[in-house]
């Protein structure tokens, strides 16, 4: 069963349409991809999805209708953001970065164990716990972002960019960890990424954009063979 | 030398009454980018709701407390009902709504409570309390009630999760919302804070300056300088500017300048720190990239 499911979905900033009625759905459970060249409404798509741009269309959550609710209500309902340029609370410290994760959640004791979980993930984070987020390097703001997402418990993370800036090995490191993170918790995760071949590895199914629609949809094996994909996306 | 210590420890007094104002201007600013012109006479309406209610006989404190709530209730509604509808209009019309917030107070408690000079009572005792005789016992009482004030606050936005969320709403409204933070609301009880720490700074100089509508006017320009001072996005500047402020009104006032020169002080103050430190002591200086 589908966990989101999006029907006819426009977006667009002020006058200037940039999403023309997608369709596409998130198994529960699973890795979806969204490739696509630079403004083809990647990072459109996510913020259309938490209403953060002016949307039209239908977008369901386990079997909700959230097209009209606010970024709120949505993250409410286990929608985990990681945005692009990772939304750092700069001047705050890393751990108050992770505990505003958890803002909307009232049980305690599991926020705690969710926070050391999250360090277990990451123990860079954990040494850096007192240090203001502002001065981590752009790989640990990075896992900040993920964790902070991590910290709501959410049903479905959205990943914008999760490898942009990084170093290949850390890159690798973030992929793994993110796999692990959906095999053992069960996050459904959508993922918005440049470096197709990544995306296409650690995806289980993938869309490709160009300029606002889908042009291709499919298992990510069956992306990984298309002709046209590997000649565009993953250059051989 | 004993004139001067008397000086400087009702400089802090007084000093203490512009932290709390100045640090009712940082936290609209920290969170708006905007300094509320209106801010003292939001203080100023609601000392007078403090003088109706003590007035009517209830005990100063009960007062004191309902003051405060009506304060932080009125500084939301402010917010919601003034402040909202502007919230994407350019900053000068946002500056002139402030502008008209502080002639409608003004000009609305002059109709309720006519412009006579009233007197307000001190709730600390007239003999001197621990002995100490520098200072009046109403100075030494404000002082500590706005150490209380400047705890609480403290407590509160390092503390606790409402706090934390306040803090994260002001620096990245985006972010915020993207872990489910109402950023509205936050901004809306801020304002309420903000009005409350008026409130409670209002009742604190009114003894000294007596109550009438225009008796913020000084102070505010007192207050901005602290801030300013201080760095108009750093509270604990605003605290320290307030204090800083308030002694060197005094004692300038009282050897250098004159009393009838001392809101110069304050002016001279603002035009030096924007001329020579734009972001006072401990502000933040904002670097653009171009």
């Amino acid at each position: 069963m589908a966990l989101l499911e999006a029907s006819a979905l426009h977006a667009a900033y002020g006058h200037t349409r940039v999403l023309h009625g997608l369709d596409f759905a998130i198994e529960k459970g699973s890795i979806t991809a969204l490739l696509g060249a630079n403004g083809a409404g990647k990072t459109t798509t996510l913020r259309a999805l938490c209403a953060m741009v002016k949307t039209e269309g239908e977008v369901s959550f386990g079997g909700v209708r959230i097209e009209r609710k606010s970024t709120e209500d949505i993250v409410r309902l286990g929608v985990a953001h990681v945005p692009d340029g990772r939304g750092t609370f700069a001047l705050l410290s890393t751990e108050e970065n992770l505990r505003l994760g958890a803002y909307t959640r009232k049980d305690r004791s599991a926020v705690e164990a969710d926070l050391e979980r999250v360090y277990g993930y990451f123990p860079r984070l954990r040494e850096r716990r007192r240090q203001q987020a502002g001065t981590l390097s752009g790989g640990e703001q990075q896992m900040l972002a993920i964790s902070r997402a991590l910290m709501l418990s959410p049903k479905l993370m959205l990943l914008d960019e999760p490898s942009f800036g990084l170093a290949p090995l850390l890159v690798r490191e973030l992929f793994d960890i993110l796999r692990t993170i959906n095999q053992r918790e069960q996050v459904s995760m959508l993922l918005v990424e440049q470096n197709a071949a990544m995306a296409l590895e650690l995806a289980d199914s993938a869309y490709l954009l160009e300029t606002g629609r889908v042009v291709l949809a499919g298992s990510a094996s069956a992306l990984k063979q298309n002709d046209s994909v590997r000649r565009a996306y993953l250059g051989y | 030398m004993d004139a001067f210590l008397h000086q400087v420890l009702a400089g802090l007094a007084t000093g203490g009454i512009y932290a709390s104002l100045a640090l009712a201007l940082v936290m609209i600013y920290q969170a708006t980018h905007l300094v509320n012109f209106a801010q003292g006479e939001m203080a100023m309406f609601t000392t007078y709701i403090a003088w109706s209610l003590i007035n009517a006989g209830m005990p100063y404190w009960l007062a004191f407390l309902l003051t405060v709530a009506f304060a932080f209730v009125f500084g939301i509604l402010v917010e919601r009902l003034v402040i909202r509808p502007v919230e994407d209009a350019p900053v000068l019309a946002v500056v002139v709504v402030f502008i008209a917030l502080l002639v409608i107070l003004n000009s609305l408690t002059g109709w309720i409570y006519t412009y006579t000079i009233k007197s307000f009572p001190s709730p600390f005792p007239q003999e001197p309390l621990f002995g100490i005789r520098y200072m009046s016992p109403h100075e030494l009482g404000a002082i500590g009630i706005t150490l209380v004030v400047l705890l609480a606050l403290y407590g509160f936005f390092r503390f606790t999760p409402l706090g934390l969320a306040m803090r994260a709403a002001a620096q990245n409204p985006e972010s915020s919302r993207l872990v489910g933070i109402r950023v509205g609301w936050m901004l809306a009880l801020g304002w309420g804070l903000a009005a409350a720490i008026g409130a409670v700074a209002g009742m604190m100089v009114a003894p000294i300056v007596y109550l009438d509508p225009n008796m913020m006017g000084g102070i505010l320009l007192y207050a901005f300088a602290a801030a300013l001072v201080g760095g108009i996005d750093n509270p604990w500047g605003a605290v320290f500017g307030g204090f800083l402020v308030g002694v060197l009104e005094n004692v300038l006032g009282a050897f250098v300048i004159g009393n009838e020169l001392k809101l110069s002080v304050a002016l001279v103050l603002i035009i030096g720190v924007l001329l020579v430190r734009p972001s006072g002591f401990f502000g933040r200086v904002h670097v653009t990239r171009v």
